[in-house]
């Protein structure tokens, strides 16, 4: 009885006086906030992309086949992530691995995509300080790439924690935060996509 | 627990966990976000005319919404979630639109 009670006080503990689930409110808080800081970033790099004196321009260096294909990395990245939630809310643990491991894998992929991009650029002649550009443009695709590297390694010591069978209180609950934050990982490079790589100068 | 916090939170996760996706439903949602993704990628190679920039942040509207809203689940959980994610949103692209007008950014 007295057991009942504690976890019952437990689980009450995790959720605000509205019902919701603190851990959950506090993410889609953060988000919003996250919103603010690409959204500077963003805003950043468009004033600033059309300011060249030296160096290449956007149009000259940048290789759309090639962001494509990382840009369908990250998005099937998304799909694998949503399909971990969805296992770890059926209690499915070889399933709830197998796709965090692959969203890993893939996020692990689109770093690798980036680093090889930023190489090329640099290659020729696209340095952080050779202009507005490039240094608006380093700086706002960079962020982004740290964002991504960060949730790499939350999706692999998820795994390896989930292993160990050491995630404490809702499983799927914790799944679902990493989700959320891949997710809008994701949602960002949507936007940066679109603003930065499609849209010409 | 009182018995509304109670109801409150079986209501709130049944709402999260109980709503109509199923895996299958999530790979049709993202063979879409692909299907816009190459549109997306073919208006570099094929000239869309005066179409081009409106089609362009349409097509990323649509996908950032289909993301937010499925894969995320904002579509199914509490409101609140909602009006925190879109109030950030919201508050930033119109704080730097108007930052960015300041600088006549849509001018020029």
């Amino acid at each position: 009885m007295a057991d009942v009670a504690v976890t019952h006080d437990q689980h009450a503990a995790h959720h605000s006086s509205s019902g919701l689930s603190n851990v959950k409110l506090a993410m889609w808080l953060f988000l919003g906030s996250e919103c603010l800081l690409f959204g500077g970033l963003i805003s950043t790099y468009m004033l600033y992309r059309g300011r060249v004196n030296e160096g290449p321009r956007p149009g000259q260096i940048f290789d759309i086949p090639f962001t494509s294909v990382s840009s369908f990395v990250l998005l099937m990245s998304s799909l694998t992530m949503v399909l971990a939630v969805s296992a770890a809310q059926r209690k499915d643990d070889r399933n709830m691995n197998l796709w965090l491991t692959a969203t890993a894998l893939l996020g692990a992929t689109f770093v690798g995509g980036q680093i090889y991009e930023f190489t090329a650029f640099y290659r020729e002649g696209l340095g952080f300080t050779t202009s507005l550009f490039s240094s608006s443009f380093y700086t706002l695709t960079g962020f982004h790439g740290v964002h991504v590297t960060i949730g790499v390694i939350m999706l692999m010591s998820l795994v390896g924690i989930n292993k160990r069978s050491k995630i404490h209180g809702d499983r799927a609950e914790v799944v679902e935060m990493v989700g959320l934050y891949w997710h809008f990982v994701d949602v960002v490079w949507i936007v940066i996509f679109t603003l930065v790589y499609l849209i010409p100068t | 627990m009182n018995t509304t916090t109670e109801h409150a939170t079986e209501h709130d996760h049944a709402d999260a966990h109980d709503h109509a996706m199923t895996d299958a439903k999530y790979i049709r949602i993202a063979l879409i976000l692909a299907a816009i993704t190459a549109l997306e990628v073919s208006t570099y190679y094929v000239d869309f005319g005066p179409l081009f920039l409106p089609s362009l942040l349409i097509m990323m509207v649509i996908k950032f919404v289909m993301v937010v809203s499925y894969f995320m689940h904002l579509k199914f959980d509490s409101k609140v979630f909602s009006l925190m994610f879109y109030t950030g949103l919201g508050l930033a692209v119109s704080v730097y639109a108007v930052a960015l007008a300041t600088f006549k950014f849509f001018i020029s």
